[in-house]
């Protein structure tokens, strides 16, 4: 279970998250939405120690993520990230930039990395793309290799930051469709997303996100059918 | 008006020396690249990541071997250390001064590489439960490699031909060699003629070397 108590980060002056208390529970869905510079993204960088906090904690399986002793490459390991700009490795190949974690991160062996990443390129639908490099893959392609790199780590938790707002609309497709696919399975996810259709027919749960603020949080029949905040009901108008 | 007589023999004799002595040039032009590329990059990493003295060394590294004479520098690993009573061989001369400067040239190289790879390679590296330091030799540095290939191959063809500097401190590598037996025979315009071949030879086998090298190592 992911625990958010108090959240407060600063980038120098400027607050952008102001108190922030979320629990997500294992094997649900979580869909964060909101306007660009609400804090969503930042959100995700703060629960996996990519970015520093200035106050209140977050909490992975028992542990503070952020606390002086905690061994932040070792927690990280349960948490999966999948970024906006895909960041495949582009010097490495489909299956070496899967298997590469696995192999020095976790100390498989090469033969042991290797079956799980081409476990995993066939899970996301890479399976005949094993040998090819990044820059021969299309967006959607480079993201569901960056999906199944995540993936080859076992996380108990997927955090997806905006996985397909980069990508041309034509591919957007082949992505949401493996996040469904994980979604199904059981795995713990957290989504920022653009995709009100993603957000309202998958997730369990839907946060509305407002400078800072997280505003609203609900089922999405009651986000998008029956908002509480003003705020939120003005961004669902525009969005639609 | 021109009544100079060409007489290659005495070259055609010594051609020998001066092949084995242009093995040395390109060993010392080699061997201060590989330590050039490992100082060269400490200093650039010093200059990016750090704050207070090591910053200021590096910082100061980089600005005196860029912005003074080889040859002083040169000079400073020879006759500067052998005021102070430090005497290094003459190879140790040339490989220290060449080191030095390559390191100073490398190092910014290396920092508009560094500078070259988005930031969110390292966040993604850093994500999968890499250290640092996996993330920086696995991700990070293989990338900077490419992005500075050619420059680094530049820097290998100035280092061979920088290296005849070393006869100015009684190294007998190429030049120095060539020196030394076109002042035994005063045929000097025949000695440095041919060892000029032999220059443009080790360079054109450098650039050549370096294109089947990155033909096998960049296949992306």
């Amino acid at each position: 279970m992911i625990e958010i108590r108090g959240l407060e980060k600063y980038f120098g002056a400027l607050q952008v998250l102001k108190g922030i208390d979320l629990d997500v529970e294992k094997g649900e869905v979580l869909s964060v939405i909101g306007a660009s510079g609400s804090g969503k993204s930042t959100l995700l960088y703060c629960i996996n120690g990519l970015e520093p906090i200035q106050k209140g904690a977050v909490i992975v399986d028992g542990t503070d993520v952020h606390a002086k002793g905690t061994d932040i490459n070792k927690l990280r390991q349960k948490l999966g990230m999948v970024f906006q700009q895909w960041n495949s490795f582009p010097h490495l190949t489909a299956l070496e930039n899967v298997a590469l974690a696995p192999k020095i991160v976790k100390g498989k062996s090469r033969a042991e990395a290797q079956a799980i990443a081409e476990s995993q390129l066939k899970h996301v639908g890479l399976g005949d793309k094993l040998n090819v490099y990044p820059g021969a893959l299309s967006g959607g392609q480079q993201q569901r290799l960056a999906i199944a790199r995540a993936l080859a780590m076992e996380p108990t938790y997927m955090l997806f930051d905006e996985a397909t707002s980069a990508l041309d609309p034509e591919l957007v497709g082949e992505v949401l469709d493996t996040m469904r696919l994980l979604a199904e399975e059981g795995m713990t996810m957290i989504c920022v997303t653009h995709e009100m259709g993603f957000a309202r027919d998958v997730s369990d749960r839907v946060a509305y996100f407002h400078q800072g603020v997280m505003e609203e949080i609900g089922p999405p029949e009651q986000i998008f059918g029956d908002a509480k905040s003003e705020n939120t009901r003005k961004f669902l108008a525009n969005v639609r | 008006m021109f009544d100079y007589n060409f007489h290659w023999r005495p070259v055609l004799k010594s051609l020998p020396d001066l092949l084995e002595a242009g093995l040395l040039t390109l060993q010392v032009a080699t061997l201060s690249m590989v330590v050039g590329i490992v100082i060269g990059l400490v200093l650039a990493l010093v200059r990016m990541h750090m704050r207070g003295p090591l910053y200021w060394l590096a910082t100061s590294w980089v600005e005196l071997a860029r912005n003074t004479p080889a040859l002083f520098q040169l000079f400073f690993f020879g006759f500067g250390l052998g005021a102070f009573g430090l005497h290094l061989s003459p190879f140790a001369i040339v490989l220290c001064g060449l080191s030095f400067n390559c390191a100073g040239y490398l190092a910014e190289n290396f920092r508009g590489g560094f500078q070259a790879v988005p930031d969110t390679q390292l966040r993604a590296a850093r994500s999968l439960g890499m250290s640092s330091w996996q993330a920086y030799t696995r991700i990070i540095i293989p990338q900077v490699f490419r992005i500075v290939y050619h420059p680094l191959t530049n820097q290998l063809v100035w280092a061979v031909l920088m290296s005849s500097l070393g006869m100015l401190v009684g190294f007998r590598e190429l030049s120095g060699e060539t020196q030394f037996f076109a002042s035994r025979t005063f045929r000097i315009f025949e000695y440095f003629a041919v060892t000029a071949v032999i220059y443009y030879v080790i360079v054109k086998f450098i650039l050549a070397a370096s294109r089947l090298l990155a033909m096998r190592l960049f296949r992306y």
